[in-house]
C-alpha cells in the first residue's frame, strides 16, 4: 500500500510541473504585449516598462518561468492590487471556499446517495422516474440562476436567510444548496447505475435466496460495493465544486478564492490569477490522489501491482 | 454495412420507446429551430431600445416584458438561442476534432506517444470545470470568437480520454489485427475499422458536452467574461438582471429558464442515448 501511494505521488510530479507551466504560459496568450495587458490600456509607457522590468517580461521565457515558480514559493510574487505576496492574498480566502465546498459535498452525498439507492431499488416505478427527472434538473440548473432564484425567494421575499456575507451557519445554507445541487444529481445518477449493476450480481441473488430481508441485502451486501464507483465521482465533484465556487461566490458575494479569481481578472491582477490557478489545481489533484487511495482501501480486488 | 444500419435502427427504436429521451429530442429540435429562424420569429429588434418601456411588465405586446433599456426580452431570448447554438456547435466541434485525433493516436499507437498525450490531458484536466476557460478568456479577451476557442480547448481532454479508452478496447478485436495483416495502413485501419466501432461513447460525450458547454458559456457571460452586451446572450442577460433583482425580478426569469430547458434537453437526450447504446441494458 505504501509503495502504491508513493508511486501515485511520483506520477503527480509531471502533472504539477505541467500545471505551473500552463498557469505561467497563459499570460503569453495575450494578443500583443503581456506587460501592456497587466498595466491596462490607460497606463503610461513608464508604468508598462516598470511592470516589464518587475516581472522580467523582457527576459527569456525559461528565466521568467523560473522567476514565477521561485516567486510563488518565496513570497516574492506580489499581487498588483493588494501589494502583498500572492499567497497572503489567496490563503485566507481559500478557507472560505473549502468550508463552502465541504458543506456542499456533504449535502450532495447525503441527497445523491439516498436518491440513487431508492431509484435503483424501485427501478421503473414512479419513484425512479421522479428521482431521474429531479437529478437531471439538478444537473441542468445554471448555478448562478439557481442562486438568484433561491435568493429571491428566501432572502428577498421570505427574509429567512441572508443574501450574502459570511460568519454564521445561516450564511452557508443557500450557497451550499446552490453549489451542491448539480453534484447531488450526478452522484444520484452514478449511485443508481452502479447499484443496478451490483443488484444483478449472483451474490445478491444468493443473499435474497437465503431469505435475507431486502433491507439487509441492500444495506449490507449491495450498497458497500455500489458505493465504490460513487467515491470516484465524489472526488471529481469536489474539483467541480472548487470551480463552481467561482459562480456561487459571485452570486452571494462571498470572500472566497472563486470571487478573488474573478475580481483579480477584472482588475488585471495576473499574478494572483496565475497563483490561484496553481493552488486550485494542486488541491484538485491531491484530492483525486486521496480518492484513488480510498478506492484501493474500499475494494480489495484493486491491489496495485508494481 | 447492413449490420451498422440495423444497429442504428435498433438504437432509434430504443430512443423512441424512452419518453424522457424523446422529450429531450423535441426540446433540441425546437431550440435549433428558434436559433436558425430567429430573425423571422423575433417580434422586435433585440438591440432596439425604448427607454419609455424600461422594465415594462408582461403584456400581449411584450410577452416576457422589457429590460432596463426597454428592449423586448422575448426577442433577446430568441436571438440568445442563436448565440448559444453558435458557441456550442463550434466549440464542441473543435474539441471533438482535436480530442478524437489525439485520443485515437494515443490509444492506437500506445507507448510514449500515448503516455505523453495523456499526461498533457491530465494537466488540462487538473484545472477543474470552468477555470481553464475562464483563465483563457481573461487573457485573450471576451468576445464570441475567443469564447469558442477557450471553451473548445477546455473540452478537448474529455474527448481525447473517451476516444482513447474506446480505441484501446476496439483495437483488441481480431478484425483489427486482420486489417493490419492484409496490409492496411495505420491511418486506414484507424479510420475504417477502429473509429467506426469506437463511436458510441463519443456520440454520448458530444451530446452531454453540448449541455456543459452551454452552462459554461452562460456562466462566463454571468461573470461579465462571456459574450459582451448589447449582444443578446442568456448568461450575460442574467448578469445585468442580477443588478435589478429586487426591483424587477421578472427580468431574471426567462433567460434562466431558457438555459435550463435547453441544457435539460441535451441531458435528457444524452441520458436516453446512453441507455440505448449500452449493450448491457438489453430489455
Amino acid at each position: 500500500m505504501g509503495r502504491f501511494i508513493l508511486r501515485r505521488f511520483l506520477m503527480l510530479v509531471p502533472v504539477l510541473i505541467g500545471v505551473s507551466v500552463v498557469a505561467f504560459l497563459i499570460i503569453q496568450l495575450a494578443p500583443g504585449d503581456p506587460a501592456q495587458l497587466m498595466a491596462g490600456l490607460d497606463a503610461t509607457q513608464a508604468d508598462v516598462e516598470m511592470l516589464r522590468e518587475k516581472f522580467g517580461l523582457n527576459r527569456p521565457l525559461v528565466v521568467q518561468y523560473g522567476m514565477f515558480v521561485q516567486g510563488l514559493f518565496s513570497g516574492e510574487l506580489m499581487s498588483l492590487r493588494y501589494e502583498s505576496p500572492v499567497m497572503e492574498v489567496i490563503l485566507p480566502r481559500l478557507g472560505h471556499t473549502l468550508v463552502l465546498a465541504l458543506s456542499s459535498i456533504v449535502l450532495a452525498v447525503l441527497i445523491g446517495v439516498s436518491a440513487g439507492v431508492l431509484s435503483a431499488v424501485m427501478r421503473k416505478t414512479w419513484v425512479d422516474y421522479a428521482a431521474t427527472v429531479l437529478a437531471l434538473f439538478g444537473i441542468s440548473m445554471p448555478v448562478f440562476w439557481w442562486g438568484l432564484l433561491l435568493m429571491l425567494l428566501f432572502s428577498v421575499k421570505l427574509m429567512w436567510l441572508p443574501s450574502g456575507g459570511t460568519g454564521t451557519l445561516a450564511h452557508l445554507v443557500l450557497p451550499s444548496i446552490v453549489l451542491g445541487t448539480a453534484s447531488a444529481g450526478i452522484i444520484a445518477r452514478m449511485t443508481r447505475s452502479s447499484m443496478l449493476d451490483v443488484l444483478r450480481q449472483d451474490y445478491i441473488t444468493t443473499a435474497t435466496a437465503k431469505g435475507l430481508s431486502a433491507r439487509l441485502v441492500v444495506g449490507r451486501h449491495a450498497l458497500r460495493n455500489a458505493l465504490i464507483p460513487t467515491v470516484t465521482v465524489i472526488g471529481l465533484q469536489f474539483g467541480q465544486l472548487l470551480a463552481g465556487a467561482v459562480l456561487t461566490e459571485t452570486v452571494f458575494s462571498l470572500p472566497g478564492v472563486g470571487r478573488l479569481l474573478v475580481t483579480s481578472i477584472l482588475a488585471r491582477d495576473f499574478p494572483v490569477v496565475q497563483a490561484t490557478l496553481v493552488i486550485v489545481a494542486v488541491f484538485f489533484v491531491l484530492v483525486n490522489l486521496a480518492v484513488d487511495v480510498l478506492y484501493a482501501v474500499l475494494d480489495p480486488r484493486i491491489r496495485y501491482h508494481g | 454495412m447492413a449490420r451498422g444500419d440495423s444497429r442504428t435502427v435498433l438504437v432509434l427504436k430504443r430512443i423512441c420507446r424512452n419518453p424522457i429521451a424523446l422529450l429531450g429530442l423535441v426540446i433540441i429540435a425546437l431550440y435549433v429551430g428558434v436559433a436558425v429562424f430567429a430573425p423571422w420569429l423575433a417580434p422586435y429588434d433585440p438591440l432596439g431600445q425604448d427607454l419609455s418601456k424600461s422594465f415594462a411588465p408582461l403584456s400581449a405586446e411584450h410577452p416576457m416584458g422589457c429590460d432596463e433599456f426597454g428592449r423586448d426580452i422575448l426577442s433577446r431570448v430568441i436571438f440568445g438561442a442563436r448565440t448559444s447554438l453558435i458557441i456550442q456547435v463550434f466549440s464542441v466541434l473543435m474539441a471533438l476534432v482535436v480530442g478524437v485525433v489525439l485520443g485515437a493516436a494515443g490509444g492506437y499507437f500506445g507507448g510514449w506517444l500515448d503516455e505523453f498525450l495523456m499526461r498533457c490531458m491530465d494537466v488540462l484536466l487538473a484545472f477543474p470545470g470552468i477555470l481553464l476557460a475562464l483563465a483563457i478568456v481573461a487573457v485573450i479577451g471576451p468576445d464570441l470568437h475567443n469564447l469558442i476557442i477557450a471553451i473548445g480547448i477546455y473540452s478537448i481532454p474529455q474527448f481525447a480520454r473517451i476516444t482513447r479508452g474506446s480505441v484501446i478496447t476496439v483495437k483488441q478485436n481480431e478484425y483489427v489485427t486482420a486489417a493490419m495483416a492484409i496490409g492496411e495502413s495505420h491511418f486506414s485501419t484507424i479510420v475504417r475499422y477502429v473509429l467506426p466501432n469506437a463511436v458510441s461513447p463519443i456520440i454520448i460525450q458530444t451530446t452531454l458536452r453540448m449541455a456543459t458547454v452551454l452552462l459554461t458559456a452562460a456562466g462566463l457571460g454571468f461573470l461579465g467574461l462571456g459574450v459582451q452586451p448589447p449582444q443578446p446572450e442568456w448568461g450575460t442577460m442574467l448578469s445585468t438582471a442580477r443588478m435589478y433583482l429586487r426591483s424587477a425580478p421578472l427580468v431574471a426569469v426567462f433567460p434562466g429558464v431558457s438555459i435550463m430547458i435547453v441544457v435539460l434537453g441535451f441531458n435528457f437526450f444524452g441520458d436516453g442515448l446512453q441507455d440505448a447504446l449500452n449493450p448491457r441494458l438489453k430489455d
